[in-house]
């Protein structure tokens, strides 16, 4: 039995209290080198990474509701790299090493759970965009492989080779596909930000962006002014809302992209099994409950309202994929708010105003990019706006230049 | 074995002339029809029912009514299912689930020991340490995840979907509903009046009221005569409102149908959970809600032990005791936590029974039997001014508990819809705010308790939503009901210094569980609940929501109010996977041939939502039948079902001035009978589709569009035309045509064989041009195409038609052998051909430029749709070219998807790639570095393991670069 749980047991105290994971929200400053607005996985993991690598720990995280509340909560935990751009590989994969070690550098277990993600594919364009997937990403050093449905029935028994009358042709089989206990990655963060000085205010919403010319130098929130020199805007689903207070417009539509759960019930499904033609991917987490997701609305808004339409479209293919699913039983669905680009990549870097840095555009796969965004992100700050070149490629200007960074695969056609 | 059953009038719901056997756990269990599994169970003294989540601690039914997790039972054929809700009638076979060794001794419950070990969170604090060890350790963990086992080989049953409106859903038909649902049928209204247990009437059925149980049952009977009898109301039971969605869509789980109800008002009467006691052992087999408690004796004529006894926090507990006393079950005590009770009556009414009453004492601990696997003893304590415990006052043996602290209301549906959830510190009291418009509350769920105000809340709420309907005027007066009795102890939760006091019994969470998730700095309620996991089991906080934010509150010295409680989500139950799908519908299309394939044999493979030959034959013999079809078209003639292909047809003075606007080429002077290729570019200036413009008229066009972008396409042509105000009608007549492509040096011959009235010479019918018939009594649009670079007449009919069209084109082309050719066959001559297909040749990225179709584009016309782009993207340094390749045939052929890579670096892939039996030898398309794009240049393709081939670049097309015979 590890030992922190044996001094537990043997002790009187809750070991832990001494060095609480969050400390409570302090009195707001007038000023602080950088302010980040938004305390979701992005906003935290910038912070955390600017007090360790850069030594920059005068820091105010801004959070309008509670840590992590945001799309941090509410995504479905999918970790991987096997992307079709040489720009996002190599993003992404940086950010499934940093996944690797969190738990470890936390000292908080993130239960960072390799199991790997298997995409199916029903038509001849799909195979052919999953061959090209797979190809990109070995180069680049990932365990991704396209496999026959020989294999694909190895790896998952229960699957329905041929769900809705749409065949599995392959996988795409991504070794390196990981899930993880998404909230305890903004905790960890968290922690480990504050332990260094930096601070996290909760309910505080920031109302307006204070410039000087072309600089932005504060914000005002519910809580007060704040000054500061440098700015990051972290706030996913509400980036072109925040972008329109700061006084410039983001090339961003938002849409409702829901997701579900069932009740838990003993583990039988080990990868991440998805399939695109069927918008539906599934997964088991480590509580035994299946969470499910699929394609965002068809409509934009800024609602995370429910809609049964979408529960009933997507546990369809869910059943058709396992029929044996059709006697477990959904206990919750819910929805966050994705802002998409219109090349499915982040919009990272400058921004018009000066000293006001931009993550948004994280569309459906923020979550799994927190830990490389933190670091990039920290790194821009730290080194006054100069661009790392592992995010150059997402800069807000390649909409102008049309210099896109296309994640979006290779569209299914046929003549 | 029927010891614990009581005589009739008790066990309403029961029949006792049919007895039925069920089977738990092995053993043989004998109830009757109208039993519960629960019921049942208990009525065989068989409290203990489950094993919980974490700690495997004996469980037994707290609610009876399917509210909470203790009664997760497995099935056969399913996991978690509720035994308080399944009627003995349809399940018999059932076990427990969630332990190891079997329920009575489960060998798990070690885990309840050792849960000293265990802290809230205790697994973000360990496990991770040397790095590596997780993966240990999380095998491990992962086994003891889940509560039952998934059946993995079951088939879906039967299960299906209808429709429903009304003017008014009323949800719940407890004495609210039921008063709203007649009040409102009355005037007019059409009522759906949904309850979620088998018979209607909800408390009425079992809550006692008035201490002489006067008023309940001709309550109940004169409001169930009247809705029966009225025909304006349709009653649901056993059928449960799920999720309320916008504008009042509600889905209605019956038996394997879910009802999607449309509802114009909805009267929410769902009433409320009523609420548990926190103290040491409170989770023990026995301890039940005296809701629960009065369910079993009034509905299932069920004693829960012989001695019982009731835990107060409200005058509505007293009159449990009253019940059970005048059932025949002893009632050992009623222990009030509050120093005295409302109605002085109650006092009276107890003495007259000799039930000792401890007032301002709590159950401090409760005590299991011998086996622990039920309530043997509870401890009583003395309570000080301030509701802390003091000393013993004296121990009770007794086999059940009722325990009430309150009632809160069963807010899901209205929350859900937006509402808020608001509590009074100071009256404890809730309150729901800022419901949606057009929902309207009733009864307890509106905090109304007493049972002349609920009907009359009942009433009122009916009559909010008819003049919500405009179905009865405004009246002022019409003030509503005011609370009228408390109902909610402030504080029930009684902290032990040894601890087990659940304030969850889905997750084993205990009062320290709570106090420590916010010392360690989760102190939000959302935080809390995704720290300690407080709320997300199966029962999504019915009983620990409050209070967890007492205890919340408390530690963080805010209000109840402030703290909140977790965001409200549908479902408000578990609802099963196979209720959602219901019946397998797959919507695939099938164009007017489809039969005559299959006839033919054919590989029908997914193209967009359509189903299409790949080519004629078994699949085992693909390649085979791919150049056998080729071959016919190169050297005969062949037919191809080409009816998925997008039909667009422009109408309009402005018809000619839309295409120019939204194609790259020009169109204003296309001449009527002539086709035009047309590519659309989106405003990044990436190609997006293709396709023939055919000018019928001076304001007539139909344009052609790729199978799945045909949809993307009319979308964006009704978006753009919204802003151009063009005059332009466009329709999508896809679905209204079929069309089939006849191709090969003996096209001419097989229409001509048939009775077409179109002069098919080249002279009057050249390449590219569009002519309008017959073929027989067959109107037709023609159109000289050339995708696969032959002579070829596309031939386009209404669909109704097209089978005669394909058995007159098989019999005219029998005696020069025609053959029908599929989609692959198609692909591999159009790429002799060097044509591309969008989408497969082209990406997300792909200008006209990289794939060679700056010849369709009209740079004179002032705009189109993505010009700007597209000269920004043109203009700047290319970075890779759509080039043809051959490969030497000693090397592995190259596959789709492979990379081309030069000097370490990835620069494009491989689009298309087949062995050409026309050109002898592998062809195929791919994006390389634009130095290495000239003819005769070398390239690196990397292929399946990693294997270096290199290719030739090639000039376009592969096959009669002349062009001469598609203009034969």
């Amino acid at each position: 039995m590890p030992f922190g749980l044996l001094k537990y047991g043997l002790g009187k105290d809750y070991p832990f209290e001494r060095e609480p994971d969050l400390p409570a929200t302090p009195t707001l400053k007038q000023h602080y080198d950088v302010v980040i607005i938004g305390g979701g996985g992005h906003g935290v993991a910038t912070a955390y990474y600017l007090a360790k690598y850069h030594g920059i720990t005068n820091v105010a995280i801004l959070e309008k509701a509670y840590l992590g509340g945001g799309n941090t909560a509410r995504n479905t935990a999918v970790i991987r790299s096997n992307y079709l751009t040489p720009q996002g590989v190599r993003f992404y994969s940086e950010s499934v090493k940093l996944f690797e070690r969190l738990s470890n550098e936390f000292d908080f277990n993130i239960m960072y759970s390799q199991r790997g993600q298997l995409t199916l594919a029903h038509t001849d364009a799909t195979v052919r965009a999953f061959r090209q997937r797979a190809e990109v990403n070995t180069h680049f050093g990932g365990r991704t492989e396209l496999i026959d449905p020989h294999h694909i029935a190895e790896l998952v028994p229960t699957l329905n080779l041929n769900p809705a009358n749409m065949p599995v042709l392959a996988g795409l089989w991504h070794k390196d596909g990981a899930t993880a206990r998404h909230d305890a990655v903004a905790w960890g963060y968290a922690k480990g930000a504050t332990q260094r000085g930096v601070e996290l205010h909760q309910l505080t919403e920031v109302i307006d962006i204070i410039k000087e010319g072309d600089r932005a130098v504060g914000v005002k929130t519910n809580r007060g002014t704040v000054h500061c020199r440098s700015i990051v805007q972290a706030v996913a689903g509400y980036s072109a809302v925040l972008a329109g207070i700061a006084g410039f417009k983001l090339p961003l539509v938002s849409y409702p992209l829901q997701a579900m759960v069932t009740q838990p019930v003993k583990p039988f499904l080990d990868p991440l099994v998805s399939s695109s033609a069927l918008h539906c991917y599934v997964q088991q987490t480590s509580r035994g409950e299946l969470v499910f997701g699929g394609g965002s609305d068809p409509y934009p808004l800024y609602n995370t309202r429910s809609t049964l339409e979408l529960k009933e479209s997507l546990i369809a293919h869910a059943v058709e994929m396992f029929p044996f699913m059709s006697e477990m039983q959904l206990l919750r669905q819910w929805a966050g708010i994705t802002d998409m680009t219109s090349d499915y990549s982040p919009i990272m870097g400058l921004s018009p105003l000066r000293h006001y840095y931009l993550d948004a555009g994280w569309g459906t796969w923020g979550f799994k990019a927190t830990p490389i965004c933190g670091q990039t992100m920290a790194e821009l700050v730290a080194n006054d706006g100069k661009v790392p070149d592992l995010i150059a490629p997402f800069a807000l200007d390649r909409f102008d230049h049309f210099k896109q960074v296309n994640e979006m695969g290779a569209t299914a056609a046929s003549h | 074995m029927t010891r614990s059953r009581l005589d009739a009038p008790f066990g309403q719901w029961i029949d006792r002339s049919e007895s039925v056997d069920i089977r738990f756990e092995g053993k043989t269990y004998s109830g009757f029809m109208g039993d519960t599994v629960a019921s049942a169970l208990i009525a065989n003294q068989q409290w203990l029912l489950s094993r919980s989540f974490k700690y495997h601690r004996p469980r037994g039914p707290l609610t009876l009514c399917g509210h909470d997790a203790n009664t997760l039972v497995q099935l056969p054929e399913a996991p978690n299912r509720l035994a308080d809700e399944l009627p003995i009638s349809e399940h018999r076979v059932i076990n427990a689930q969630n332990y190891s060794g079997s329920l009575e001794r489960d060998r798990n419950q070690l885990l309840d020991s050792l849960g000293r070990f265990m802290p809230v969170g205790f697994y973000y604090k360990a496990f991770y340490k040397p790095f590596g060890s997780w993966r240990f350790w999380e095998r491990i963990i992962r086994r003891k995840a889940g509560l039952g086992v998934a059946n993995l080989t079951i088939e879906p049953r039967y299960t299906d979907k209808q429709y429903l409106f009304h003017d008014i859903a009323i949800i719940g038909g407890g004495p609210a509903g039921l008063s709203a649902a007649l009040t409102a049928a009355q005037a007019g209204a059409s009522v759906l009046l949904i309850d979620d247990q088998p018979h209607l009437g909800g408390s009425l059925n079992y809550h006692r009221f008035d201490i002489d149980a006067a008023e309940r049952a001709p309550t109940l009977n004169h409001l169930r005569t009247q809705i029966l009898d009225n025909d304006n109301i349709r009653v649901l039971t056993s059928a449960t409102c799920n999720g309320w969605f916008t504008d009042h869509y509600l889905p209605v789980l019956q038996g394997s149908r879910m009802y999607k109800v449309r509802a114009k008002a909805c009267i929410l009467a769902s009433g409320s959970s009523e609420q548990h006691v926190v103290f040491r052992h409170n989770d023990l087999p026995g301890i039940a809600l005296c809701s629960a408690i009065d369910r079993l004796i009034m509905l299932y004529g069920v004693a829960p032990a012989q001695r019982l006894a009731v835990l107060a926090g409200n005058d509505q507990a007293y009159l449990t005791a009253l019940n059970a006393h005048d059932a025949g079950i002893a009632v050992c005590g009623v222990i009030d936590m509050r120093a005295a009770c409302d109605d002085a009556n109650l006092v009276t009414a107890l003495q007259a029974r000799h039930i000792p009453l401890f007032s301002h004492a709590t159950v401090f601990e409760a005590h299991a039997n011998s086996p622990g696997h039920q309530l043997a003893a509870i401890d009583i304590h003395r309570l000080d001014s301030h509701g802390a415990v003091t000393e013993h006052w004296t121990t009770l043996a007794c086999g059940a508990l009722a325990v009430s602290s309150g009632f809160m209301p069963a807010y899901q549906l209205a929350c859900q819809g937006g509402a808020r959830l608001s509590y009074d510190d100071g009256s404890a009291l809730f309150s729901l705010t800022e419901l949606p418009e057009g929902m309207f509350l009733a009864g307890s769920v509106n905090s109304i308790h007493a049972l002349h105000a609920v009907l009359a809340d009942g009433a009122h709420s009916a009559r909010q939503a008819l003049r919500h309907l405009g179905l009865a005027p405004v009246d002022s007066r019409d003030d509503g009901v005011s609370c009228d009795v408390s109902v909610n102890h402030p504080w029930p939760i009684f902290q032990h210094p040894k601890g087990r006091e659940f304030v969850d019994f889905d997750e084993d969470l205990q009062i320290k569980d709570i106090v420590n998730s916010t010392r360690q700095g989760y102190r939000d309620i959302q935080l809390v609940k995704r720290f300690s996991t407080v709320g997300m089991g199966p029962s999504q906080g019915r009983h620990s929501a409050l209070p967890t934010a007492r205890l919340v509150a408390h530690a963080t010295q805010r209000s109840v109010s402030e703290t909140g409680v977790t965001t409200a989500r549908p479902p408000v139950k578990p609802e099963p996977l196979g209720l959602l799908a219901g019946r397998r519908f797959d919507p695939a299309r099938k164009t007017p041939l489809d039969q005559r394939h299959r006839a033919l044999n054919a590989h029908m493979v997914p193209a967009g939502n359509w189903r299409r030959p790949a080519f004629y034959g078994a699949p085992q013999a693909r390649d085979r039948w791919v150049q056998e079809e080729a071959l016919a078209v190169r050297t005969n003639v062949g037919l191809i079902d080409v009816s998925t292909l997008g039909g667009i047809e422009l109408r309009g003075v402005d018809a000619a001035q839309f295409l120019n606007r939204f194609y790259t080429f020009a169109f204003l002077k296309q001449p009527i009978g002539k086709t035009r290729y047309v590519v659309f570019t989106n405003e990044q200036g990436v190609v997006s589709d293709d396709g023939v413009a055919a000018r019928i008229g001076a304001d007539h066009f139909y344009v052609t569009a790729t199978t799945t972008g045909v949809d993307t396409m009319v979308r964006e042509m009704l978006r753009w035309n919204a802003q151009w105000r063009l005059n332009v009608d466009i329709a999508n007549v896809t679905s209204a045509f079929a069309a089939i492509n006849v191709a090969g040096p003996n096209a001419r011959a097989v229409l001509d064989a048939t009775d077409c009235s179109i002069d098919l010479s080249n002279d009057a019918f050249p390449y590219l041009a569009y002519r309008e018939g017959h073929l027989g009594a067959i109107p037709v649009r023609m159109m000289r195409v050339g995708f696969v670079g032959e002579l070829g007449y596309e031939l386009h009919v209404p669909s109704m038609l097209a089978a005669s069209l394909w058995d007159m084109l098989m019999n005219a082309g029998d005696p020069l052998t025609i053959r029908p050719f599929g989609v692959e066959a198609q692909r591999l001559l159009r790429l002799e051909k060097g044509h591309i297909i969008i989408g497969q040749d082209t990406d997300g990225m792909t200008h006209p430029g990289e794939v060679g179709l700056d010849w369709a584009i009209n740079r004179q016309k002032p705009f189109f749709v993505g010009r700007r782009a597209v000269d920004i993207v043109m203009a700047a340094d290319p970075c890779r070219q759509l080039v043809g390749f051959t490969v030497n045939s000693t090397c592995p052929q190259p596959k789709e998807g492979h990379l081309v890579i030069k000097a370490g670096d990835i620069v494009g892939h491989v689009t298309s790639c087949e062995h050409s039996p026309t050109v002898g030898g592998v062809i195929g398309l791919a994006y390389v570095h634009p130095q290495d794009a000239a003819p005769d240049s070398l390239f690196e393709v990397r292929t399946d393991q990693g294997v270096s081939v290199l290719a030739r670049v090639c000039a376009l097309p592969f096959y009669d670069p002349a062009n001469a015979r598609q203009a034969l």
